[in-house]
């Protein structure tokens, strides 16, 4: 799916390397495609006509205030949502041209990883925390090699590579969520899902957190839902500002927070509200 | 100070004195009662208990190695027929069943966890021993297992329920079906309160007098299979206990020591193994 396929979404792109592209000539490739979504839970909707691409090896930024439908809509990228029961989704989610609610929800999620708010590492041992993903689909070679791996691209190989066996919980809390993300590494996902990774970290942690989004976007593909903007603007490419569960305004980082076409962004990013 | 003032401090002193009294009381009843046991139990306990045969009445000595060995074998009979069912029940519950459905298991689990013993014993007496026609291990076992049922069912929901939801959308973020998620953190994260329970469930059934008397009977001698009576310790001390001989009081005493010894093992047993695992921590 290309940038230029989705509907009523004209994006000018401005990298944060301050190069210029714009809209239709981007055609910057993406990884997914979110188009007329509007969602429910029971009877009350969330999120209105969501149009939205994730660019490949990029990150995209979710902002907005509390209770937007920010995160609704980070978890129905790999359909946490069918959690709830009362959830309901309509429209159509594209990764790689396919659709994600026609496929196998296990293999969905295998390839589109999530970390959450809080750190949640499993009651095992850094190393089993690790190997978890590994294990459960069945992905062969060597397992120890793979934790390594994942455990370098956290950047929290050095802090742990002494204590691989020991209780993840022994872990502060900043270190947790990097192990988070190298779990959710271990399986190498097209695309990372963030839900608000730093908000139970303090800012030293949180940092180190952002520094390390930044070198994974080599890797893989990466969405996150922050309220701080500081931190969008830090470490996004594409920013997306949702209000009230509809898409305000989506375009290059830099741009939406210098000059934001819509004077309700504008709003938000010098604080007027939220 | 006023009179609203003294009366309020008097009224918390009272409170204070007297929760702290009846907490005392709790304490003291269980001491008392171990004391009494260990006392009694104590001076009449010898090796010949462990390894000897019940003796004849007026014949000196001997001990109760058959009902040790019953009591192991009901024990375990029963925890291998009641506690999966239990355990995978439970889960059904916490994991895959609706709202309408889990009450409904819920509350039979509720009644039949307060059916009288005695009751369960008749059950268990017109389901297995009228049908073989015969007092049977496996009869004692099926009564004994029938009580570990809702137990281990509403605590093992109880458990699971407590594990955060955080933990189980991490692995199935990670793409873990329901089952595997299930099976590979969330009963792993909860498996030491279950485990708890299950050995309270034990510790609990393992006393139990009246659903034995008439499935499990009892034996003066060794029992001579699964299908044969089986003597036990519980009703071993009720037949010692109410028997107008003095060395046999001695034996009974004896027996509720034993019998206290082995849940006390148990427990221990249960707590080396929990102590070695990796606790979810309290939030």
């Amino acid at each position: 799916m290309q940038a230029s396929s989705k509907p009523g979404l004209s994006v000018n792109i401005v990298t944060n390397t301050g190069s210029v592209i714009h809209g239709e000539a981007a055609a910057l490739a993406m990884r997914m495609t979110i188009s007329k979504v509007n969602f429910y839970y029971g009877s009350k909707q969330i999120l209105f006509d969501i149009n939205l691409g994730i660019a490949d090896k990029r990150v995209t930024a979710l902002i907005g205030p509390s209770g937007c439908g920010k995160s609704t809509l980070l978890r129905a990228l790999n359909r946490m949502h069918e959690t709830v029961h009362t959830s309901r989704l309509e429209g159509e989610i594209h990764l790689d041209g396919q659709n994600i609610l026609a496929q196998d929800v296990t293999t969905l999620r295998r390839r589109v990883g999530m970390v959450f708010q809080r750190p949640n590492p499993f009651p095992k041992s850094i190393f089993d925390n690790v190997a978890y993903g590994l294990r459960i689909n069945g992905i062969k070679g060597s397992t120890s090699e793979m934790v390594e791996k994942s455990l370098r691209r956290a950047a929290l190989w050095e802090e742990v590579k002494d204590h691989l066996h020991k209780s993840a919980y022994e872990l502060s809390g900043g270190q947790q969520q990097r192990l988070c993300i190298a779990r959710a590494l271990a399986v190498e996902p097209e695309v990372l899902l963030l839900d608000e990774p730093c908000s139970a970290l303090d800012p030293i942690s949180t940092a180190k957190i952002e520094e390390l989004l930044v070198e994974l976007k080599n890797l893989t593909t990466i969405a996150i839902v922050t309220h701080n903007m500081q931190q969008a603007a830090r470490v996004s490419d594409f920013t997306a500002f949702v209000l009230t569960g509809q898409m305000i305004e989506f375009s290059a980082t830099p741009q939406l927070f210098t000059t934001p076409s819509d004077p309700r962004t504008e709003a938000y990013i010098t604080g007027r509200f939220g | 100070m006023s009179a609203r003032v003294k009366w309020r401090r008097f009224v918390s002193n009272f409170m204070l004195t007297l929760t702290g009294l009846c907490a005392l009381v709790c304490v003291s009843v269980l001491f008392l009662i171990l004391g009494y046991l260990v006392f009694n139990g104590g001076t009449s306990i010898n090796w010949a208990f462990f390894t000897q045969l019940p003796k004849p009445v007026g014949e000196a000595g001997g001990g109760m190695a058959n009902a040790i060995v019953g009591s192991a074998k009901l024990l375990l009979a029963a925890s291998l027929f009641g506690v999966p069912i239990g355990f995978l029940g439970g889960i059904y519950l916490a994991e895959f069943s609706g709202g309408a459905v889990a009450s409904v298991v819920r509350y039979a689990a509720d009644l039949l966890n307060g059916v009288p013993s005695i009751v369960i014993g008749i059950f268990a007496y017109s389901m297995v021993v009228l049908p073989f026609r015969h007092f049977s291990t496996f009869a004692g076992a099926f009564a004994l297992g029938l009580m570990m049922i809702p137990i281990t069912l509403r605590s093992t929901e109880e458990f699971l329920n407590g594990v955060p939801r955080y933990l189980r959308e991490g692995a199935m973020a990670l793409g873990a079906s329901k089952w595997k998620t299930i099976a590979s953190v969330v009963v792993p994260a909860a498996y030491r309160g279950i485990l708890t329970a299950i050995l309270l469930a034990l510790a609990r059934v393992a006393g139990e007098t009246a659903p034995l008397l008439f499935t499990a009977f009892g034996n003066r001698y060794w029992s001579q299979g699964w299908g044969q009576p089986t003597a036990s310790l519980p009703v071993m001390i009720f037949t010692y206990a109410v028997s107008p001989y003095e060395d046999w009081h001695r034996q009974a005493w004896a027996a509720g020591l034993v019998l206290l010894g082995l849940i006390l093992i148990i427990n221990i047993l249960a707590r080396t193994i929990l102590s070695r695992g990796i606790a979810v921590p309290r939030s």
